[in-house]
């Protein structure tokens, strides 16, 4: 396989028209999988482009980023003895899956520390940047940073998650000229340099969001994940058109003035997620590709999966690694390496996309940012249909105004009751009242947000902070404002209808339904996705 | 001849009985059927040996010797490890880029220290390694040669006179593709300090251009030392390091130096912490594998301060 030309010489995603000929398309469907066929003459798929070759030499590569950072002075040349170093990371929530050891913040980490101990630095924090997500566990920081650094760090209290809600550990920066609050992390808001180790898997992150969000508490983050930042970005992926952005911006210039003096190391890393031989490679091949032994993996791979509880199932899909490679690193000034990051992000997912369509479908696949070794639960179904996947565009929406999203997922009505205790109560009390996110979010945010026993789990156990919830319905607000009707296929009825969407049993069905909407000849476009793709609509 | 005259049987004529004898008939036969006796007058040839430096290895590279050597390594081999010395092996990631042969080179306390490294050591190097071993020592008989060959693949390296055979096979190994495992201390630790490392290794590396990892071994003189043939169970530690090429500038003993400094950095990653030893690496501060220069006692005492740091196991998160 290594010397596969396809390895060397990628092909770009593109766009097929569905004719009699296509075969049945791949729909992820959580931990498991469909195969759709499309309506010939008004179909189109769009598929991601192929793995951009990772670097030959990662750890150069690293080093050299770090010796030559852009608009910034080399790494070594900022690190002094007796200075108070911070080095903030990148949560369990990138990238997605996990990848395979070694991970990239493993890598950059330990030369970045390598430097600081040549300089001979002794006062070192690290921090999961985790803004108001569930606390890493030691495993998961083990596997993110290696067990060098683990040990070297951790024993000593050295290395640590964020916690936004401990009141001695935050301090306010200032106000933007939006009269937006600045809160930060207290160790790297009082630190003489910031390094914030970032790994972008898709375009909306990095820049000013690492730090302005991931050092952040609710005060500051409230600012930007809400309702009318989210319907005003076109899209939160697009960083120039994004409110959510635009703000994060505003804070990361209160940043500059009044915090730490901050170095960003960005990577971005290629669409190997499944990778180029082994069970789960079919699942990056195109389906008129698809040999012998891949169809005979597709059905192996499907009646095992079939045959089996949804615990073993998860068990199965959680523990997969995926084999990115890294295939840019840049380092210094927070913008500059940013727009350097976009650029090296965009040539790995953007395809360009001519016109919308009137049904935009979607095949859910059972991760997601927020349920790493946890549940999908329907919450965070809806997030990754109307938030991520939905917004993956640049331009304009793939589907038209008051068009149709039909999403393929099973939406259990399953929650982890560690992880997501806060959900729990969202689905049961918020939506069965609501689901009009501005109702959601003037009713109801502040007494979840400020809740005791929310805030008491966040900073002890494993939980989501109590306001999550409520940013993850926030996140669809535009695709909710946007599309005419949502139709889950193969989904839970219960779950499905009190998210306000509609089930379906089949495809089929669900483009009957569709039909009552957008007419009985509306355009269909399906992404293919995962691997990542961001469609360029014009 | 006594028990048959006491039985009074009549014994057979000693011309029979030397004829029945088969040993004794072909004594009897003589040159050119026996080896011919030297004049006292010349000087004898003496044959070439074919044990120590000399033994011919090449049969325990070819494919049915190695697959009973992988047989043995991962079979046998590694359950003794396991049983005897627990080891607790870190830093194998650092090789994940590593592409082609490698000279794997590890400080030296104990026999065990074989075993340990090839099960240790992880693939795709494992099973195509061969280990340099003491000529005089691994490859002293026949008996002994083919069994060190078989097992852990040894190949004869001089260590008490200087020639150009060991070097020579080695980098022709190297050459196909083989790694190779080496002790630049040339023999186990007398005294459970390290010993100054010899510039083989460091030789090798330049003139093949492969790369040395580094790797410190800890804890195998505590189950079986010199001088003791019953090994005593305990615990130990593999810490591999990142591979290093010696540089244009970098003669072997400027290399062979480097290996060493690397390899104490190891051993101090080892007994305290990866941050606190590149930390004292770079300002040259590393504890020196060789020990303090004082007398025997105080060696033997300062040997006590570097204990191992206490096992952490990764916090799993119960299943959901």
């Amino acid at each position: 396989m290594a010397s596969d030309p396809r390895r060397k010489a990628p092909r770009p995603g593109f766009v097929l028209d569905v004719d009699r000929s296509t075969p049945p398309i791949l729909f992820h469907h959580g931990e498991n999988f469909r195969l759709e066929k499309l309506p010939a003459g008004r179909s189109r798929v769009i598929y991601p482009a192929e793995p951009l070759p990772g670097l030959p030499d990662p750890d150069d590569s690293i080093r050299q980023a770090l010796l030559n950072p852009i608009d910034d002075d080399p790494l070594p040349t900022l690190l002094k003895p007796g200075m108070k170093l911070t080095i903030a990371f990148d949560d369990i929530s990138l990238p997605l899956p996990s990848m395979r050891a070694p991970d990239i913040r493993q890598r950059i980490i330990e030369q970045v520390l390598d430097m600081a101990a040549a300089a001979g630095v002794d006062d070192v924090h690290l921090i999961a940047a985790l803004a108001l997500h569930r606390r890493m566990t030691e495993s998961e920081l083990r596997h993110a940073l290696g067990d060098r650094v683990y040990d070297a760090f951790a024993p000593q209290g050295a290395l640590y998650n964020h916690d936004a809600e401990d009141p001695d550990g935050m301090v306010e920066l200032g106000q933007t000229r939006h009269d937006e609050a600045v809160t930060m992390n207290k160790r790297a808001a009082e630190s003489d340099l910031l390094i914030y180790v970032n790994l972008n898997i898709v375009s909306m992150d990095g820049g000013w969001k690492s730090t302005a969000t991931g050092l952040s508490g609710y005060s500051g983050i409230k600012n930007h994940h809400n309702v009318h930042t989210m319907q005003n970005s076109r899209s939160f992926m697009d960083r120039h058109a994004s409110e959510l952005h635009k703000s994060n911006w505003r804070q990361g210039e209160v940043i500059k003035k009044h915090g730490p003096r901050v170095f960003q190391i960005e990577t971005t890393i290629n669409n190997n997620t499944f990778g180029y031989d082994g069970p789960m490679s079919v699942l990056q091949k195109r389906e008129w590709e698809w040999s012998a032994k891949d169809r005979a993996t597709f059905i192996g791979m499907r009646s095992g999966l079939n045959a089996m509880p949804s615990s073993a199932r998860r068990k199965i899909f959680q523990s997969w690694k995926a084999p990115y490679e890294l295939t840019s690193v840049q380092a210094g000034e927070v913008e500059a390496v940013h727009e350097a990051t976009l650029e090296n992000c965009f040539k790995q997912h953007i395809v360009p996309v001519e016109g919308q369509t009137d049904i935009l479908t979607l095949g859910l696949p059972y991760i997601c940012p927020y349920n790493v070794n946890s549940v999908m639960n329907p919450i965070l179904v809806m997030c990754l249909g109307l938030g991520y996947f939905f917004n993956m565009y640049r331009g304009q929406p793939l589907v038209r105004e008051g068009g149709v999203l039909i999403m393929s997922h099973p939406t259990p009505w399953e929650f982890h009751p560690v992880h997501h205790p806060s959900y729990i109560d969202f689905f049961e009390q918020v939506l069965s009242d609501t689901t009009d996110p501005i109702e959601i979010e003037k009713k109801y945010e502040k007494q979840f947000a400020e809740d005791e026993w929310y805030r008491h789990l966040y900073r002890t156990s494993y939980a989501y902070h109590g306001v999550h919830p409520f940013y993850m319905w926030y996140w669809g607000a535009h695709a909710l404002q946007w599309l005419g009707r949502v139709i889950i296929v193969g989904g839970d009825p219960r779950s499905v209808r009190r998210l306000g969407f509609q089930p379906a049993s089949t495809l089929q069905d669900a483009l009957e339904m569709a039909s009552d909407v957008v007419g009985p000849h509306g355009t269909i476009t399906h992404m293919h996705n995962p691997p990542i793709l961001m469609a360029d609509v014009t | 001849m006594k028990l048959a005259r006491q039985l009074g049987i009549t014994p057979l004529p000693k011309s029979i009985t030397r004829a029945l004898s088969p040993v004794k008939r072909f004594r009897a036969l003589g040159f050119p059927f026996r080896a011919p006796s030297t004049p006292r007058g010349v000087e004898p040839v003496h044959e070439l040996s074919t044990t120590g430096a000399r033994y011919d290895t090449s049969w325990a590279r070819r494919t049915p010797a190695r697959m009973a050597r992988a047989a043995i390594v991962d079979g046998p081999m590694r359950l003794a490890v396991s049983a005897l010395a627990a080891p607790e092996r870190r830093g194998a990631d650092r090789l994940l880029d590593l592409k082609g042969p490698a000279i794997f080179a590890a400080n030296h306390h104990s026999h065990l220290d074989t075993p340990l490294m090839l099960t240790s050591i992880p693939e795709p190097w494992r099973h195509k390694i061969v280990v340099g071993a003491a000529a005089d020592y691994f490859f002293s008989t026949r008996f002994v040669s083919a069994l060190s060959s078989l097992t852990i693949g040894a190949i004869p390296i001089e260590r008490t006179k200087v020639g150009r055979r060991s070097a020579d096979l080695a980098a022709e190994l190297l050459d196909d593709g083989w790694s190779l495992l080496l002790f630049p201390e040339g023999g186990r630790s007398p005294d459970g300090w390290g010993q100054p490392f010899r510039g083989g290794a460091a030789y090798l590396a330049r003139r093949c251009g492969v790369p040395v990892i580094p790797v410190h071994i800890e804890g195998t003189g505590r189950i079986l030392r010199k001088g003791k043939s019953m090994p005593r169970p305990s615990t130990t530690s593999v810490t591999i390091g990142s591979p290093i090429r010696p540089t244009d500038a970098e003669n072997a003993n400027r290399f062979a130096a480097r290996i060493e400094a690397e390899i104490a950095a190891l051993a101090d990653e080892a007994s305290s912490n990866w941050y606190q030893a590149r930390t004292r690496a770079h300002a040259g501060n590393t504890p020196s594998l060789t020990g303090p220069s004082a007398g025997s006692w105080r060696r033997s005492w300062a040997l006590g301060d570097r204990s191992r740091r206490a096992k952490t196991r990764a916090r799993r998160w119960p299943d959901i």
